[in-house]
C-alpha cells in the first residue's frame, strides 16, 4: 500500500521530469536551427505577419480597454488617499512593466498558439512531418524555428503598440470622464517614466513571444492520434503557454524591478 | 553498378514499440533496378520497415546498407545525403496543404539544388504532365483536387528529384479500381523511366502484381516468403495463400484484441 503510493508519485515525477527534458532538448534543437543554414526567410516573414500583424486588432482592443479601466480604478482607489495625481504614473507603469507584455501574451497565446499547434499536429498526423524529411528538408528548421524567431520579434513590437495605446485608453477616461488636464496628465505620464520600464517590458515580450511559438510548436509537433490529438495539442498549448507567461512574468519581475 | 551488390540490403531488422515487437530481424535484399513488393496484414509492420530505412524510425537492432554502404553506422549529414536519393509516395498523399500543388511537386528540387523558383516551377510542370495532369493544375491547392489527384501530384512530388529509389506506401488504398490500375501504370511507367529500384507495400493484391517483379510477404514481424511477384497467387506457402485469396481460415489467425 505504502510502496504503492511511493510508485505512484514515482511514476508522476519521472513523467514531469521525462517531459520538461523533451521540451528542453526540443527548445535547444528549435534555438540552433535558427543560426546554421539553410535559412528559411519566407517562413520567418509568413510566421511575424501571423504572429504579429494578425494579431494587431485584437492585442490593441485589449490594451485599450486595459488602459480605460486602469484609469478609473486608479483615480477611484488613490482618491481616498487623495492622491489622484499619481493616476497617471501608474497606469503608464502598470501597462509598460507588467500588463502590456502580460495581456498581449496572453491573446498571443491564445490566438497563434493553438494556430501553430492545430497546423503542426495535422501536419504530424497526416505525415506532411515526415514527407518533409524525405524532400531534403529538416523539419524542426522549417517548421519550428521560423516560428520562433518570429515570435521572439513579433511580440516585442505588439507591446510597443500595446503601450501606446494603453496609456492612450487611461488619457482618454482621465481628461473626458475623470476631468484630469490633459497637457499635465502627459506630463505626469512622462514624469516618472524610465527608459527601463519600457524596455524590461519588452524583454518580457520577447520572453513571452519565444514560450508561445516554442509550446505550439512543441505540442503540434509531438501530437498523436488523429483528430482528438490534435485537439488536445491545441489545448494544451494555450494551456501550459499561458501558465509560462504567468510563471515567467514573476520570474523576470523578481530579476528586473526587485533590486 | 555491380548488380551483385543489392541497391537495398536490410539484415536482422528489429523494431519493438514498448513490448509489442513490430519487426522481428527481417532480412531483405532489392536488387538495381527491381521492383519489391512487401504484402501483409494491417498491422504487420510494412509501414514501419519503409520508415525504419527512410530514418524516421530509428531500428532497435539491425543493418541497412544502400549501394553496399551502411547507413546506419554512417555521420548524420552523409545519412541524409543517402536518403535524399529515396523518394517516397506516403499512403494518403501527405501533399504539404498550405503550398500550392506546383510548390509542392518542387520542394525537394527547391529544398535541394537551389533552383530559382521559375525553373522549378517549369520542372514541376514538366512532371505534372508525365503523371497525366495539365500544368495549370499546379495553381491549384491540393485540398481542391479529388483523391486519384492528389496521389498523382504525391507521385509527382516523389519522383520530381529523379531518385534511384521509389517508396510506394499503399499506392492504390482509398481509389477505385480503375484509378488504382491507372496509378499503377503510372508507377510502373516512372520506375521504369527513371532506372529506379523501387519498393512497395501494399494489401491489393492486382496492385502488386502489376508493380512488383518480387514479392515477399510480412507476418508478424517476420518474412515468412518471397519469389517472383507473378507467383503470389499459387506461392504454395499456405499463409501466403490464405492472403492473397482472402481466406478466413489458415494458418493466419486475426488478432481482434490485443
Amino acid at each position: 500500500m505504502v510502496l504503492n503510493t511511493v510508485a505512484a508519485i514515482g511514476r508522476v515525477a519521472l513523467g514531469a521530469c521525462r517531459a520538461t527534458g523533451a521540451l528542453a532538448l526540443f527548445a535547444v534543437e528549435g534555438v540552433s536551427h535558427i543560426f546554421r543554414p539553410p535559412y528559411y526567410p519566407r517562413r520567418v516573414a509568413a510566421a511575424f505577419a501571423e504572429m504579429g500583424f494578425f494579431s494587431l486588432p485584437v492585442v490593441a482592443l485589449t490594451a485599450i480597454f486595459t488602459g480605460m479601466v486602469l484609469a478609473l480604478q486608479a483615480s477611484t482607489a488613490l482618491s481616498r488617499f487623495s492622491a489622484e495625481s499619481a493616476s497617471a504614473s501608474l497606469v503608464v507603469l502598470s501597462v509598460t512593466r507588467e500588463l502590456g507584455p502580460v495581456l498581449a501574451g496572453l491573446m498571443v497565446a491564445g490566438r497563434v498558439g493553438a494556430a501553430t499547434a492545430a497546423e503542426l499536429g495535422t501536419m504530424r498526423v497526416t505525415d506532411q512531418i515526415d514527407a518533409l524529411s524525405t524532400l531534403s528538408t529538416v523539419p524542426m528548421k522549417y517548421l519550428v524555428a521560423p516560428r520562433l524567431l518570429a515570435g521572439i520579434l513579433a511580440l516585442p513590437l505588439l507591446v510597443v503598440v500595446a503601450d501606446i495605446l494603453g496609456v492612450l485608453g487611461g488619457f482618454i477616461i482621465a481628461t473626458l470622464k475623470l476631468g484630469f488636464n490633459g497637457p499635465i496628465y502627459i506630463a505626469a505620464t512622462l514624469d516618472h517614466l524610465e527608459v527601463a520600464d519600457v524596455t524590461l517590458g519588452l524583454v518580457k515580450a520577447a520572453v513571452f513571444g519565444f514560450i508561445i511559438a516554442l509550446m505550439g510548436s512543441y505540442q503540434g509537433y509531438n501530437s498523436r492520434g488523429g483528430a482528438q490529438g490534435v485537439g488536445a495539442a491545441t489545448t494544451m498549448a494555450v494551456v501550459s503557454a499561458s501558465v509560462l507567461i504567468l510563471a515567467f512574468d514573476y520570474v523576470l519581475s523578481e530579476l528586473f524591478f526587485v533590486r | 553498378m555491380n548488380a551483385s551488390i543489392p541497391k537495398i540490403r536490410v539484415r536482422g531488422l528489429s523494431k519493438a514499440f514498448g513490448d509489442k515487437v513490430v519487426l522481428d530481424g527481417i532480412d531483405l535484399d532489392v536488387q538495381p533496378g527491381t521492383s519489391m513488393v512487401v504484402i501483409g496484414g494491417s498491422g504487420s509492420g510494412k509501414s514501419v520497415l519503409l520508415k525504419c530505412i527512410l530514418g524516421l524510425i530509428e531500428p532497435d537492432s539491425g543493418r541497412i546498407e544502400i549501394d553496399g554502404r551502411d547507413l546506419l553506422g554512417l555521420p548524420t549529414r552523409a545519412q541524409a545525403e543517402l536518403r535524399a536519393s529515396i523518394g517516397m509516395l506516403f499512403q494518403n498523399g501527405a501533399l504539404f496543404d498550405s503550398l500550392p500543388v506546383w510548390e509542392n511537386v518542387a520542394f525537394g528540387l527547391l529544398a535541394r539544388h537551389r533552383v530559382t523558383r521559375a525553373k522549378a516551377r517549369d520542372r514541376a510542370a514538366e512532371v505534372l504532365s508525365q503523371v497525366g495532369l495539365a500544368a495549370s493544375v499546379g495553381d491549384l491547392s491540393p485540398a481542391e483536387l479529388s483523391g486519384g489527384m492528389q496521389k498523382r501530384v504525391a507521385l509527382a512530388r516523389a519522383i520530381a528529384a529523379q531518385p534511384d529509389i521509389l517508396f510506394f506506401d499503399e499506392p492504390t488504398t482509398g481509389l477505385d479500381p480503375i484509378m488504382g490500375a491507372v496509378i499503377d501504370g503510372l508507377i510502373v511507367d516512372c520506375v521504369k523511366r527513371l532506372g529506379s529500384t523501387a519498393v512497395a507495400i501494399t494489401h491489393d493484391m492486382a496492385s502488386a502484381q502489376r508493380i512488383g517483379d518480387r514479392a515477399a510477404m510480412l507476418l508478424k514481424g517476420k518474412l515468412v516468403w518471397q519469389g517472383a511477384a507473378a507467383q503470389l497467387m499459387a506461392s504454395g506457402n499456405p499463409a501466403v495463400d490464405q492472403f492473397t485469396h482472402g481466406r478466413r481460415e489458415g494458418p493466419i489467425q486475426m488478432e481482434l484484441r490485443r
